[in-house]
């Protein structure tokens, strides 16, 4: 294992669309990589390019320290779900991932084991084009798992499953990176990453806008906040606004107060006789920290 | 590569529309032709009721015409005839423009000259030098072989044990020996003469050819006549006379001592078109089956671009050169076994739904039949990887269909239905895929025989093998001008 992926200074036109500028990241084995960022931002070409679809036209994508066209049976080194629905429709699972098995010299039990992972056994030999978009999915994860490779890339693995299929590839992201692989997963959607990516790459326009680690980022977006929750938010309001402190409503009955530790808060509230249920450190969303990181760069909201 | 082949294997079998399309592929090779063959009755009514002349086979096998005046002696063992052709003349009956006269004149293959041959029966072996209307001097045997031997008016056959040696003479001194052939045992000697009909191919009114064969007959003058190791005495036949035959076509000989004169009409040559039914009518299906072999050829690579699974193709063969060529040995493998086993079906099958109604079968070698089967089966396959090729190219299904069919099945219809001039027929099956159909022709046209040799009669511009060669010229083109698009294109 302990293979990365470095994408280095990628640039990619398509006639006059630039789809990356200057893509620059590195994906580390052990941890979810979350590649987030807006439709358009260069995820997808991205992800193309490191597993030799496209072309860049400058720029280099290596996994493992050499290209992906270099390597012999490259789905034992990079599993990649690009295109979900990519299927012969009058093809079952089984045969579509034994044509991919056989590309690789893998058997026929390795398919059927990759069916078991994935909890595709009982449609298995049913033909792919009836499947739901998030049976496609599984296959889709099921072949990118074929080769049991060290790095695995998802384009938008969430798109089209429900709440329990959700949970189930996350605990799948979670547990393969566990095993030292390197994961790295697409989305559009902050909240789909939430308690799986460990590190967090964030694309606009076709380059990295943010590259931080989750717990650091996560950290810097609740620094020094304070989640208080009373009945009385008026008066709790104007008591911490006489002490110093920037407050925001966050609920009915929930304010987050910043620029004031929690000790004093709790001081100038007793002090002004305000009374309250509870007082916290504020732990910042995922989607709260991605707002912060982003901020400045409305561009691409 | 052996990866990369299992892999396109797989896709083959596992979608059942390209294992129908072949499936259909064979039934229509099979079907369409077998019912051409079912349908084809030859009805020779006569005095003695439906009964065809019997086609007379050659000593190679072949189907021949051989209808000859032989003045002849018979020849026991070792021999020579020696003569001097003095005069060529003859008569063409209703020759273009007019078509309305009977005229002097003498065909370019009219034939007067000296012949060793087995006996008087049709088809039996002979050597003969002889003196053409246009051709020159000539030395010929067993129907299919031909010498070309300058212009010399003194003509010599000498049998030295089972050797004969035919010989030329511009002055019936210094000879120059121009062939050698065996002919064996008792046989007969002597000088004959024949001349095929006077052959013109005009367009029909309504499209198509229409050949026509006019009677003509040659008159030889012979002097200087020496024959030795002869017996018995001179008898005039007309080999393969037919009863009732006009009189201008009747043969004679009239002897005078040091001149002898004769008349003849026929020919010593390959039957052509009058040689029978050939064995590839049993093929016709061929070119509907074909349309099925390219629909599966292009969609085979068509559909991984429309459903967008080429790029789990190419991520999963990133080198990308072996792609198309392991597609290509999958499509031409399944092809070619499927043809095979509809062209092995057909021919025999066909040949005897064809005897069975009266038609004679123009004889051919085994090898012949295998090469037509084979070959059917090879230029199916070769066909389908030129549209598995134009598929990746195109990436568009309708279109690579299209063009395929726009490049191998038109130009042989158009060709083989004369609906365009024969020339211009023939530069089609030269230059186009359709080149490939030669593979199918079993009776070669010879040069020998002024015959109908057009494409709308079943005579390809070129040979078989060269045919063929052809198409695969095209195909390894397309497939080469593909992999190297697949090379660069992004996926």
């Amino acid at each position: 294992m302990d293979v990365t992926v470095e994408v280095n200074g990628l640039r990619k036109r398509f006639g006059a669309t630039r789809a990356l500028d200057d893509m620059t990241f590195t994906v580390r084995p052990g941890v979810v990589t979350g590649f987030v960022g807006p439709n358009g931002a260069g995820k997808s070409t991205t992800m193309r390019i490191v597993v030799g679809l496209d072309r860049p036209d400058a720029g280099s994508a290596l996994v493992g320290g050499v290209a992906y066209r270099t390597l012999k049976r490259p789905l034992t080194h990079v599993g990649a779900l690009l295109d979900a629905a990519a299927l012969q429709p009058g093809r079952t699972a089984r045969n579509h991932l034994l044509w991919l098995a056989h590309s690789q010299g893998i058997g026929a039990r390795r398919v059927d084991e990759v069916i078991g992972l994935v909890g595709l056994e009982p449609a298995a030999r049913r033909r792919a084009g009836g499947y739901s978009l998030g049976m496609r999915q599984r296959l889709g994860i099921a072949a990118a798992l074929l080769g049991d490779p060290p790095v695995l890339l998802f384009d938008e693995p969430f798109n089209g499953l429900d709440p329990e299929g959700i949970g189930w590839i996350r605990g799948l992201l979670r547990s393969l990176a566990a095993g030292g692989r390197a994961v790295l997963v697409s989305s559009h959607l902050m909240g789909e990453l939430q308690d799986v990516a460990g590190h967090l790459i964030v694309a606009g326009r076709g380059r990295v806008v943010a590259d931080r680690d989750v717990a650091g980022l996560i950290a810097a977006a609740s620094d020094g906040r304070v989640t208080l929750r009373t009945t009385a938010r008026e008066d709790a309001m104007e008591a911490l606004a006489r002490a110093g402190a920037t407050v925001t409503v966050t609920g009915s009955d929930t304010l987050t107060v910043s620029g004031l530790p929690g000790a004093a808060t709790v001081a100038a509230l007793t002090a002004a006789g305000v009374p309250f249920a509870e007082v916290g450190a504020h732990r910042a969303t995922l989607e709260e920290a991605y707002m912060e990181l982003t901020r400045e760069s409305v561009e691409f909201r | 590569m052996i990866p990369l082949l299992r892999s396109e294997w797989t896709k083959f079998r596992t979608v059942r529309g390209w294992i129908a399309g072949s499936i259909v592929a064979i039934l229509l090779t099979a079907g369409v032709g077998l019912l051409g063959a079912a349908g084809t009755v030859r009805s020779c009514e006569g005095p003695q009721g439906n009964v065809c002349p019997e086609i007379p086979i050659g000593p190679g096998g072949q189907a021949v015409s051989d209808r000859f005046s032989f003045y002849h002696r018979a020849l026991p063992g070792d021999g020579a005839i020696t003569v001097k052709v003095t005069g060529v003349s003859g008569v063409i009956t209703y020759p273009p423009p007019g078509h309305d006269q009977i005229v002097p004149g003498v065909v370019p293959w009219a034939k007067v000259g000296v012949m060793v041959k087995r006996d008087l029966t049709q088809g039996s072996a002979y050597t003969a030098v002889m003196v053409t209307g246009d051709h020159g001097t000539r030395v010929q045997d067993d129907f299919v072989n031909d010498l070309a031997a300058g212009r010399d008016p003194w003509l010599r056959l000498t049998r030295t044990g089972d050797v004969l040696t035919g010989a030329t003479s511009p002055d019936g001194t210094s000879w120059r020996t121009v062939s050698s052939t065996r002919l064996a045992g008792p046989a007969v000697i002597g000088l004959f003469a024949t001349s095929p009909c006077d052959v013109t191919l005009g367009q029909g009114s309504l499209g198509g050819v229409v050949g026509a064969c006019r009677l003509t007959n040659v008159t030889g003058k012979f002097e200087h006549i020496g024959v030795e190791g002869a017996a018995g005495p001179w008898t005039h036949d007309d080999v393969g006379a037919e009863p009732g035959a006009p009189s201008l076509s009747v043969g004679s000989a009239r002897d005078w001592g040091s001149t002898i004169q004769l008349t003849g009409s026929g020919d010593i040559a390959p039957a052509g078109i009058d040689g029978g039914a050939v064995i590839e009518r049993t093929l016709s299906g061929a070119t509907i089956g074909l349309i099925a072999v390219i629909v599966v050829g292009v969609l085979f690579v068509t559909a991984e671009y429309r459903r967008g699974l080429i790029g789990a193709t190419l991520a999963a063969s990133p080198g990308r050169t072996g792609v198309l060529p392991a597609k290509a040995v999958v499509v031409a493998a399944v092809t070619f076994a499927g043809g095979l086993v509809a062209a092995a079906v057909a021919v025999p099958i066909g040949l005897r739904l064809m005897r069975d109604r009266n038609n004679a079968i123009a004889p051919v070698t085994t090898l012949t039949e295998v090469r037509v089967i084979v070959g059917t089966a090879a230029l199916l396959a070769v066909t389908a990887v030129l549209a598995l090729a134009l598929g990746a190219l195109f990436r568009r299904s309708a279109a690579a269909v299209i063009t395929t069919i726009m490049l191998v099945l038109l130009p042989q219809l158009l060709a083989t239905a004369s609906v365009i001039p024969a020339p211009a027929a023939e530069w089609l099956l030269r230059l186009t895929p359709a080149a490939g159909f030669a593979i199918q022709q079993s009776i070669p046209a010879y040069p020998q025989v002024e015959d109908y040799s057009i494409p709308a009669l079943g005579y390809y511009p070129l040979p078989p093998w060269g045919g063929f060669a052809v198409t695969c010229l095209y195909a390894a083109a397309a497939l080469a001008a593909a992999v190297v698009t697949l090379r660069r294109r992004d996926a």
